[in-house]
């Protein structure tokens, strides 16, 4: 049940148990430059270092992690909307990284993205039947017009619009209907992976709800694999079977929703969870443990353990030696050398376990 | 005994725009003891931010009706002439904003802003003013104050900066400080740092505090009494306790019903309230949110409600046109995990009538058959 597997694997088999996606050893530099003719590269930012992780057929995986932690980039380089610096992403056994040209996106079919902000990612100048018809025009599906139109329309019901609005603009609609649309969109090829980058968190209470039952429904309608990116940990547990936390650029901890929320190994999961406050004063946590500082620098993260300039468990061997993601025998996989006890959770005002 | 610190009463801000009267704030009243947290709870566009940038005087203008008053310790707030408003801004009540970058000026040294704003108020020699900088600085948690208070608002993190808005705040000693949505742009760290320091502040200097924000979690945490807003007005006010164990408004349910608990897991269901806020130029007739509640009745589109103590619990009001049995019936229902529809036939409520609003769009609450019921547009 390692979630690092070794990479060799046998070519894909229909109906076996093979991951949708597998990465091994992702690593995302952008680097920084000086000098305004001649640039010079100073350094770089390690925005992902060394990611491996699985993503298991009609799973939800979240990625949770506070600014900066690479979250989103991670998500970019599955899509290839980025390239990698290093290490690769198989999709269905294949690998990604290096396709090119219509190869790649005949794997872009069956990949798809949700944004943070349905303002700026629909086009304002454009109906949104045209939108979510955009996919089809792109890989030259449904040529005819009345074809493609009732696809659109029996898309926008799927996903609760009103089908004769399809003619109506983007500013026409509220912040939770436009979500609605990007759903559309993004389900219109009938993607096996639709990856969702903090999808709620531009809207109101009221309406994230909305959104988030819709996802849910949509992923056990169609069978979806979902890659759930997000910062607020209470909207990740309710959406994901795993959970991959990470802090700079790296996992450091991994495994069911359910273990990781009720047993903490690693410090940082336990920090982020004992921070989160909770919509219940009588569980008021008033000398709750709080990090100190804030998150480092992606250009200059500490050496070998990167949580350990923050962490209240830190020993000497911390910043000497880079700890392994493995198992801690609770459910999850944590990259830590002095991992928490059940005392240790109980103290720092861990509320999330049930 | 609890000094009385601020009495507003129906406070009342209109803003006149081309497209017709903006009813941001509709008829606002609360108060506000010395040293007490009081939380303002809505959506956007509900009038919560407008309601406290009033109390600063930061939404007059050409275009900006008022109504009503908001007394601080007995000195009028919305007609003080701006010479009045000016000295009590900064002495009397201070406010944070959510995004100190752009409360902050770019150009100035972090110090330089807090020296300013000592000297604004208080005949000081700068070196003076720096040495109450620091000291500022240092008890809002600023490590190596007298360093950092050379550095420009970019060189800091987005929660150093919030600290050195706090510590600008906090020169005169405020006794009422305002904070909108204070940790809504940070990470969920840097936020329990945050409020941590804000409870400490509160404590140390028996400053009173108005905390707006969405997210109930914040309010839980930090709020003594909490007053829930919808389309302009208060529709709920109770203490932190009784509005989380036993809350009377629809509304408050449905904001409680639509978030996921961190204690909860994949089953637990979310209850989304149906439809979008309102429009402030074109509020729904009687009470504002009967489109979107669940158990609307006929004459609720008629009736405008009013804040009314609720049976037994003299500090709760609420504005509903339910009766306060029958809500109490509703929300137990709804506690044992009926959805709305349930907990109405449960109690023997009929259905409201029908409305565009309510039309639960195809794909919410699993469990219902999800027909494809079109949404409104708009």
């Amino acid at each position: 049940m390692s979630a690092i597997e070794p990479v060799s694997q046998p070519a894909p088999s229909p109906g076996s148990a093979e991951p949708l996606v597998q990465v091994r050893g992702l690593v995302k530099h952008f680097p920084l430059t000086r000098g305004l003719l001649i640039q010079r590269k100073v350094g770089a930012v390690q925005a992902v270092d060394g990611v491996s992780f699985d993503v298991r057929r009609g799973e939800t995986l979240g990625i949770v992690g506070e600014t900066g932690c690479g979250k989103s980039t991670t998500a970019r380089l599955i899509m290839r909307l980025l390239d990698p610096t290093a290490g690769e992403v198989r999709f269905e056994g294949q690998d990604i990284t290096a396709l090119t040209g219509s190869r790649l996106k005949a794997i872009r079919r069956e990949m798809q993205m949700i944004f943070q902000d349905p303002y700026s990612s629909l086009n304002p100048r454009k109906t949104i039947g045209a939108t979510i018809a955009q996919p089809f025009v792109i890989h030259g599906l449904l040529e005819g017009k009345d074809e493609r139109k009732r696809a659109v329309q029996e898309l926008m019901e799927t996903v609760g619009l009103n089908p004769e609005h399809y003619n109506r603009y983007p500013h026409e609609f509220s912040g939770g209907q436009r979500q609605r649309i990007g759903v559309a969109r993004a389900l219109a090829l009938k993607p096996k992976l639709l990856i969702a980058d903090e999808p709620v968190s531009a809207l109101d209470v009221s309406i994230q709800a909305q959104v988030l039952n819709l996802l849910r429904d949509m992923q056990r309608q169609l069978g979806l694999t979902l890659v759930f990116i997000a910062h607020d940990l209470s909207v990740v547990r309710h959406m994901c079977d795993r959970v991959a936390v990470m802090y700079l650029g790296r996992i450091v901890e991994i495994g069911p929703g359910d273990a990781l929320y009720d047993f903490p190994r690693h410090p940082y999961t336990g920090a982020l969870l004992s921070a989160v406050p909770v919509a219940d004063p009588t569980l008021r946590a008033d000398d709750r443990e709080l990090l100190s500082g804030d998150v480092p620098s992606p250009a200059n993260p500490p050496k070998a353990c990167r949580f350990h300039t923050r962490c209240p468990k830190a020993q000497e061997l911390c910043s000497i030696e880079d700890p392994p993601l493995e198992d801690k025998g609770t459910g999850t996989e944590a990259a830590c050398h002095f991992p928490l006890s059940r005392e240790e959770v109980a103290e720092i005002g861990v509320r999330s376990a049930r | 005994m609890a000094e009385r610190l601020l009495e507003v009463d129906e406070l009342q801000v209109s803003f006149v725009t081309e497209d017709g009267v903006v009813r941001a704030v509709d008829g606002v009243s609360f108060s506000l003891d010395r040293g007490e947290v009081v939380a303002i709870v809505g959506e956007s566009g509900s009038g919560k931010s407008v309601t406290a940038m009033t109390l600063m005087g930061l939404t007059r203008g050409p275009n900006s009706r008022f109504g009503g008053s908001a007394k601080l310790h007995g000195q009028e707030l919305v007609t003080a002439s701006e010479d009045k408003l000016r000295r009590i801004r900064g002495e009397e009540i201070a406010m944070i904003f959510q995004d100190p970058i752009s409360s902050l000026s770019p150009v100035h040294r972090i110090g330089d802003q807090i020296v300013e704003q000592i000297r604004a108020h208080e005949k000081v020699s700068k070196a003076a003013a720096l040495d109450r900088t620091v000291q500022l600085m240092e008890r809002v948690g600023i490590p190596r104050a007298a360093e950092r208070a050379r550095a420009y608002p970019h060189e800091f993190s987005g929660g150093m900066r919030q600290r050195a808005m706090i510590a600008m705040a906090l020169v005169n000693e405020p006794k009422l400080l305002i904070a909108d949505e204070p940790t809504t742009a940070l990470d969920v760290t840097v936020q329990a740092q945050i409020l941590a320091l804000l409870e400490r502040l509160q404590r140390e200097l028996g400053m009173a505090i108005v905390i707006i924000t969405h997210d109930l979690g914040v309010v839980a945490e930090m709020a003594d009494d909490i007053a829930v807003m919808y389309a302009g007005r208060i529709v709920e006010t109770a203490s932190a306790r009784h509005m989380f164990a036993s809350p009377e408004h629809p509304y408050t349910w449905g904001l409680l019903k639509s978030i996921p608990h961190l204690a909860g897991g994949r089953e637990e269901e979310l209850t989304p309230i149906p439809g979008t806020p309102p429009s402030l130029i074109h509020r729904p007739s009687g009470c504002h949110f009967h489109p979107r509640c669940p158990y609307a009745q006929p004459d609720h589109a008629r009736i405008d409600p009013q804040l009314e103590p609720v049976a037994d619990e003299p500090h709760h009001h609420a504005a509903c046109l339910l009766e306060s049995q029958l809500r109490r019936r509703l929300w137990a229902e709804l506690g044992s995990g009926c959805t709305p529809e349930q907990a109405r036939e449960a109690v023997g409520l009929p259905a409201p009538p029908p409305h565009p609003e309510r039309h639960a769009p195809a794909a919410t609450a699993a469990g219902e058959p999800s027909g494809p019921v079109p949404e409104v547009g708009l």
